[in-house]
């Protein structure tokens, strides 16, 4: 997992240096987390750990006293306001980016369904009427074919999760792509790719096999599309809050 | 015979990567596409019932892939293959889902040891054990673990021993049941070894076995004083299991510490010993000591091997044994009974046994301020490296080394005989130079008779050898060494029929298994995985 998110900062490192502008909309997870430990080291001794301490202000729920764009609060963080107790830090642009978007998705999360949502509801839906568990693994149980959700709370952000399930299509890891081949008889098999190179394909196929095809062995071979549903009219809002905050809730804990 | 193996490999096609049962761990033999634990079978015969390769075209071998570890570290384990897919490991505890026919990568799974991870001898792992679709490792920091083996995902993590105690795992898991068993190293840091035996779904531990005993158990007044606490006796090479007794047998290491037995005086039990524990209780049943009070670094971590053979004329359940300290044995499984003994190589450090198999010590022949010769070295005449049995031949496989010996000085580290000091120096990755004249240690690989424990042939190599041994049902056997050849024999003559220069040292013992009808054999050389098979089509 770690070389995805590799990648992802170098893009987003890519964006801030092409055109100057701020990306705090398009941060990973690992640089809102890094946000959120600089946050804690370097703001939450005035601000408090949840932003609320100052009078009037409340940063986790993005409550300013005048709606700021994230270039504006870079500039607050980088240089204080003047004549208040609010210093100048020493944090690098890079680093109070990062500390945007964490202000700015924990605002979020606070706002949309996570609030609201009820985890255990939630896992009734992924285990029931969503059949998540019928693509996706959560501690040991549930299938392979999908990424393994047992951790997912901890990766992604509340927006991402409900995108992933409105738009499964719009934003999909290199390490969750698909592919489907077709051997000489016509069959067809589909699956999430794990390696493949000039000569050969390796998958995890519907059945939860490992399998391994030579390419000049195949009539058709190619990246297919995400098999996973939109949820966005089979679940209502209450529902994707509820599966929203299962999901949120799942931290990796293993016995 | 190739008609069966035949329908055998299609049957199993068919029923693509089915559950592995303990049913068909334990019946291994009756898939011979299949390698599903560390010697192939339960009983660590290393014998593979595939026949397309055979004396005759042996020398037509092709190398079909090679797989290279991320790892500068030895690679002494054996792979696992189900249905299809190769299960290895990359030293030190990183574990690798291949396909057997490729080798290339479904997946990775990285384990990272605590910093407080110490070993002997190379940070280095024998292999896995598998049940069901699970995975199981021990690591260099004395933890089990259970790896799903479709996804590459952990399932458990399990502390068996504290790794700052000097506690490791570098063995292979023995799967009983629904049991994983694993034994520490660490004898030479002063552990106080143990085999134990945890829940496959939970990790939760079952039972635990002291190699010594504690105060008040038989056997802790074989050691002095408060020596049995750190008197090491570890366990890390893998056990073996025998259904009708319900037993597992498990070789212990030396006593700690290692060349000097005045702090530990007694017999030390259970170091240097094999010991029969019952699968679902961890009992002790029988104990052989193949060593009492051994200051000379003997372990008795060799694989044990079970066979059921005809001994002195009546059929008899027996485990044969070529040991560190020169002596090759053959036991009664069931009761433990000494039945023969005798030296393989040059020993001088006894002679003969009493009625129970006690060996009768040479007198002298100890560590002196001065030093003393002792012979085997203290590596041994073998070390841990497996080796086979084949039911057809009816003949013990070992590959191990003649003309070793030490000059053992009381409270140091003992020094090898010979101008050439690296005479029978550990395994390394890399290739060597190599100077030693006729009269210094060399490596065979000899095929004994279980009745009489003498030779039937020999094959001769310049260096020693840490690798293991393996035979086919059309009577190949395969092996390499420290020179970085992998090569076959025909097991009946030690005839040489192929080899392969592998550009680093064999430090494992190959396996043998089929995919799409095509028998592959794999070794281990250097730190990569090699695959040889006949060219397509013979
Ligand atoms: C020494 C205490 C202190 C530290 C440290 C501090 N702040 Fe402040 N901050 C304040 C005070 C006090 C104010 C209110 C200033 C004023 O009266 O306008 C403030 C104001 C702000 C505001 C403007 C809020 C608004 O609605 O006007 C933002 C944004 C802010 N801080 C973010 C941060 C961040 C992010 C950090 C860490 C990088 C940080 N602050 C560190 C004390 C601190
Ligand atoms: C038919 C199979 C299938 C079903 C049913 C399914 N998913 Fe997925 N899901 C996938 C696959 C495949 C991916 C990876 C590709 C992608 O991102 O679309 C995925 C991706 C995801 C991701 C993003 C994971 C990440 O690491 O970025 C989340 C979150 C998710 N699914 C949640 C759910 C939930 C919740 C449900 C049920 C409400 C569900 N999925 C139902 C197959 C499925």
């Amino acid at each position: 997992m770690r070389p995805v998110y590799v990648a992802l900062i170098f893009v987003a490192a890519g964006l801030l240096l092409a055109d100057g502008s701020l990306s705090a909309q398009h941060a990973t997870a690992f640089d809102i987390e890094d946000g959120g430990r600089a946050f804690r080291n370097t703001c939450a001794t005035c601000h408090g750990p949840d932003g609320d301490q100052i009078a009037g202000i409340d940063l986790g729920r993005g409550q300013f006293r005048r709606p700021f764009t994230d270039q504006e609060l870079v500039g607050i963080i980088r240089n204080g306001i003047p004549n208040t107790p609010m210093p100048a830090t020493n944090v690098s642009e890079a680093q109070a980016v990062k500390i945007v978007a964490y202000l700015r998705s924990v605002a979020a999360a606070r706002r949309s369904g996570a609030a609201t949502g009820d985890a255990a509801r939630g896992k009734a839906i992924f285990d029931g009427k969503g059949e998540c568990s019928t693509c996706h693994r959560v501690n040991g149980t549930g299938s392979r074919l999908g990424p393994d959700l047992s951790r997912v709370g901890q990766l992604r952000r509340t927006i991402e999760l409900e995108q992933s399930l409105r738009e499964p299509a719009a934003e999909v890891l290199p390490a969750n792509r698909f592919y489907t081949v077709t051997v000489r008889d016509g069959t067809k098999v589909t699956g999430r790719l794990l390696n493949h190179d000039t000569f050969t394909v390796q998958l995890l196929d519907a059945k939860e096999q490992l399998r391994s095809f030579v390419k000049a062995d195949l009539r058709e071979h190619g990246f297919a599309s995400t098999p996973m549903p939109s949820y966005q009219d089979r679940l209502n809002s209450q529902e994707t809050a509820d599966v929203v905050s299962y999901l949120v809730s799942l931290k990796g804990a293993r016995p | 015979m190739m008609m069966r193996t035949g329908i055998l490999v299609f049957v199993a096609a068919a029923s693509l990567q089915a559950q592995v049962t303990f049913d068909r761990v334990l019946n291994a033999a009756r898939e011979p596409h299949n390698w599903l634990s560390y010697s192939g079978t339960l009983d660590n015969q290393r014998f593979s019932p595939l026949t397309q390769i055979t004396p005759a075209n042996a020398k037509n071998l092709q190398l079909q892939w090679v797989w290279q570890a991320r790892s500068l570290e030895k690679f002494e384990a054996t792979a696992l293959v189900v249905d299809g897919v190769l299960y290895t490991v990359q030293a030190p505890n990183d574990v690798v889902a291949l396909d057997a026919a490729t080798g290339r990568v479904f997946w990775t799974y990285s384990h990272q040891p605590s910093p407080d991870a110490r070993t002997c001898c190379g940070r280095v792992n024998r292999g896995l054990a598998i049940l069901g679709d699970t995975l199981f490792m021990g690591t260099i920091d004395a933890h089990l673990l259970a790896i799903d083996a479709k996804s590459g995902t952990l399932i458990w993590d399990t502390v068996v021993a504290s790794a700052a105690q000097r506690y490791s795992i570098t063995l292979s898991p023995l799967v009983v049941k629904d049991k994983v068993m694993v034994g520490t190293a660490g004898g030479d840091m002063g552990i106080r070894g143990i085999v134990a035996a945890f829940d496959v779904k939970t990790g939760k531990e079952v039972w635990r076995f002291h190699t010594i005993p504690a105060p008040g158990e038989p056997g802790n007044e074989t050691w002095s004083g408060d020596s049995w606490k750190t008197g090491g006796a570890g366990v890390w090479n893998a056990g073996a299991y025998d259904p009708e007794t319900n037993l597992t047998f498990w070789g212990t290491g030396n006593p700690a510490p290692d060349w000097d037995g005045r702090s530990r005086l007694g017999d030390n039990l259970y170091s240097d010993s094999v010991v029969a524990l019952d699968a679902d209780t961890g009992k002790l049943k029988w104990h052989y000591q193949f060593t009492p009070h051994d200051e000379l670094d003997y372990d008795s971590t060799q694989v044990p091997v079970l066979a059921d053979i005809t001994f002195r004329g009546q059929p008899r359940k027996v485990m044969l044994w070529a040991n560190r300290n020169g002596l090759m044995y053959v036991l009664d499984r069931t009761t433990g009974e000494f039945l023969l003994g005798k030296p393989y190589v040059k020993v001088n450090w006894m002679d003969g046994f009493d009625h129970k198999g006690r060996p009768k010590r040479v007198p002298g022949k100890v560590p002196t301020p001065e030093g003393t010769l002792i012979q085997p070295h203290v590596h041994g005449a073998t070390n841990w490296a497996p080796p086979s049995f084949s039911p057809r031949t009816g003949l013990f496989y070992v590959a191990h080394w003649e003309n070793t010996g030490t000059i053992v000085t009381e409270g140091l580290s003992p020094r090898p005989v010979g101008v050439n000091t690296r005479q029978t120096t550990m395994g390394q990755v890399n290739l060597q130079q190599f100077f030693n004249n006729d009269d210094e240690a060399y490596g065979v690989v000899r095929a004994y008779d279980p009745n009489t424990l003498e030779p039937k042939w020999e094959y001769r190599m310049n260096d020693i050898t840490w690798g293991g041994v393996l035979t086919t049902a059309s009577d190949v056997l395969f092996s390499g060494g420290r020179e970085g050849y992998f090569f076959a024999l025909d097991a009946r003559t030690g005839e040489l029929l192929w080899k392969a220069s592998v550009g680093g040292q064999v430090n494992a013992g190959p396996m043998s298994y089929s995919v799409g009808g095509r028998q592959y054999v794999t070794i281990a050389a250097g730190s990569a995985l090699f695959a040889y098979a006949l060219p397509e089509g013979q």
